[in-house]
């Protein structure tokens, strides 16, 4: 028996995909959840062996919903019309059915994942790298803050810090830690707000009061906040022409 | 009668071919000039060309009334003396037919191109707002087929009523293209299949609340205006917030303006404020300075979780 989790914040949508799973008996449906919170709540608890899974949808979306969740199971996107993911998708051989879809397309889906349940989940930990770079997901950074979920807007951030695997995302309540690369957050931030100005650390401008010369060479920015950031001989110069100084 | 020397029959004759020469010089310049309209550098050359038509006439004049017109002895030295007032006068003359030819084509051109630039103008803003009016949601339409889709299996006769409200819903679209401007009655008519549509798909997430004055009703305003600032707020409400989303349009006739008002919840947490005019609202922005030549009759303002477009539509007099 194989545990199944529909996540789409259209209650139509959701009952049609109830609809067609009735068929095939050796699926059950755990849960149906109508937003990505309740969609990590319920991955967590049930442990599904396979998802549907919207990705336009309240507050955080299925792409950011997916990197929410330590365990990652199995995904069929359920999706209308949204160029952006369909590329994505292509890019990584991810299947996904287009709304509307019918029982037949529905089941082929299913038989495909039956058939290969193990490499689908690979394919999704690339599509979700894929994903992180829409324009949608440079406006804010979602977080997993213990139990509860954190959606941090990009120009509340103070500045990002490497820490091993992760990067410490600082802001006035603290810091949380993101499991990303520097370059990652590089590539996706605003490159007129957030300035790479050491190897480990990615400043917002926006907070930046002043820099003072530290040590040779080397120089040190004061944050709005009090802290200090440092700033290195090459990313000195990068600073220098986003601020304009 | 004697003038200057000459006898009145020379003097006439002197004159007839003077002038024969002169006005044909001059037709010749004014046709060069209708199809070669020298740049403005170029002026040198309208000068050489004018020094040129002097030389030819006056050579011709020369030989034809010497030569063959006027067998006279004491004439031909009569015109050698008069040469030089005669190269002044033709030279004049002609100057002032090449300058007033190029300024009168030089007006000609101008309006022409003006003319040109207009219609050119007219027919961009056509197209842009053409296209404006038609920007439909591919999301919107394929979520309603797959919502469709859905009530077919379980309530068919609901899916039939959504087929019919979508069906409308585009028919209105293509329809209103030639008609551009409504009153507000008919707006909202078509507005309340688009919520209706809506509120199916959202089910209990999404409620509306509609209050038209009535003095209202009669106001009119550029047909489809109202559905992309509705669907901006549905959007900006049912993706940014968890709870429950109630739309508030409400009308008013202020001074013979037509003000619509759309509300939506938000939350200003997570919302970036400058994310607030989505491309929706742009592009109904763009309809109204085209339409209005006004950037000032869309306005938005966000207050505590309640974010509102206010819209407003002067009247024709």
């Amino acid at each position: 028996m194989y545990k199944i989790v529909i996540i789409d914040d259209e209650p139509l949508a959701r009952s049609i995909v109830k609809e067609y799973l009735q068929k095939h008996t050796e699926l059950e449906l755990s849960q149906e959840c109508g937003d990505g919170f309740e969609g990590v709540k319920a991955i967590q608890q049930h442990k599904p062996d396979l998802i549907f899974l919207d990705i336009q949808m309240p507050k955080i979306n299925g792409f950011e919903m997916l990197e929410l969740v330590d365990e990652r199971p199995a995904v069929i996107f359920t999706t209308a019309f949204d160029e952006y993911a369909i590329k994505a998708f292509e890019a990584h051989a991810i299947d996904y059915l287009l709304k509307p879809f019918n029982q037949e397309r529905f089941d082929k889906a299913i038989a495909k994942w039956l058939q290969q349940a193990d490499s689908t989940k690979e394919s999704t930990k690339d599509l979700l790298e894929t994903a992180s770079l829409s324009p949608a997901q440079a406006q804010r950074i979602v977080i997993k803050d213990g139990s509860k979920i954190k959606i941090i807007p990009a120009h509340e951030v103070f500045y990002l810090e490497a820490a091993d695997d992760y990067v410490k995302v600082h802001t006035k309540d603290g810091y949380f830690l993101k499991s990303k690369t520097m370059g990652h957050f590089e590539q996706v931030l605003d490159a007129n707000q957030f300035v790479r100005s050491h190897r480990s650390y990615i400043i917002n401008i926006s907070q930046i009061t002043r820099i003072d010369p530290y040590e040779k060479d080397n120089h040190v920015a004061v944050l709005k906040s009090g802290a200090k950031v440092p700033v290195s001989r090459s990313g000195y110069p990068k600073l220098k022409s986003v601020l304009g100084f | 009668m004697i003038w200057y020397g000459c006898s009145f029959e020379i003097a006439i004759i002197d004159a007839l071919v003077s002038t024969i020469h002169l006005l044909l010089a001059s037709l010749l310049l004014l046709n060069t000039l209708r199809y070669y309209m020298p740049q403005k550098e170029r002026f040198i050359h309208l000068f050489a060309w004018c020094v040129f038509l002097t030389a030819i006439i006056i050579i011709l004049t020369r030989l034809e009334l010497t030569g063959l017109l006027i067998h006279n002895h004491g004439y031909s030295e009569f015109f050698d003396r008069s040469v030089v007032i005669r190269i002044s006068l033709y030279f004049l003359f002609i100057g002032c037919i090449a300058l007033m030819s190029v300024i009168w084509y030089n007006r000609v051109e101008q309006d022409e191109r003006g003319k040109r630039k207009q219609d050119l103008e007219k027919l961009a803003k056509d197209a842009e707002l053409f296209k404006l009016r038609q920007q439909l949601q591919p999301h919107f339409l394929f979520n309603s087929l797959n919502s469709i889709n859905a009530l077919i299996g379980v309530r068919p006769a609901e899916a039939r009523k959504m087929v019919q409200q979508l069906s409308d819903f585009l028919r209105g679209t293509l329809k209103k293209e030639e008609q551009q401007w409504v009153n507000l009655k008919e707006e909202m008519q078509y507005l309340q299949l688009y919520l209706d549509i809506e509120k199916v798909r959202f089910g209990n997430r999404l409620s509306t609340v509609v209050n038209t004055d009535e003095s209202a009703e009669n106001l009119k305003l550029p047909a489809l205006l109202l559905q992309p600032i509705v669907e901006n707020a549905i959007k900006f409400g049912l993706y940014d917030t968890m709870g429950e989303t109630i739309i508030i349009i409400s009308a008013k006739n202020e001074d013979n303006k037509l003000i619509v008002e759309v509300q939506n919840p938000f939350d200003p947490e997570t919302s970036a404020p400058q994310q607030g005019t989505g491309f929706g609202l742009k592009s109904v922005q763009r309809r109204l300075f085209l339409l209005f030549a006004r950037n000032d009759l869309l306005k938005t303002t966000a207050k505590e979780n309640i974010f509102t477009t206010t819209v407003t539509i002067p009247q024709h007099v």
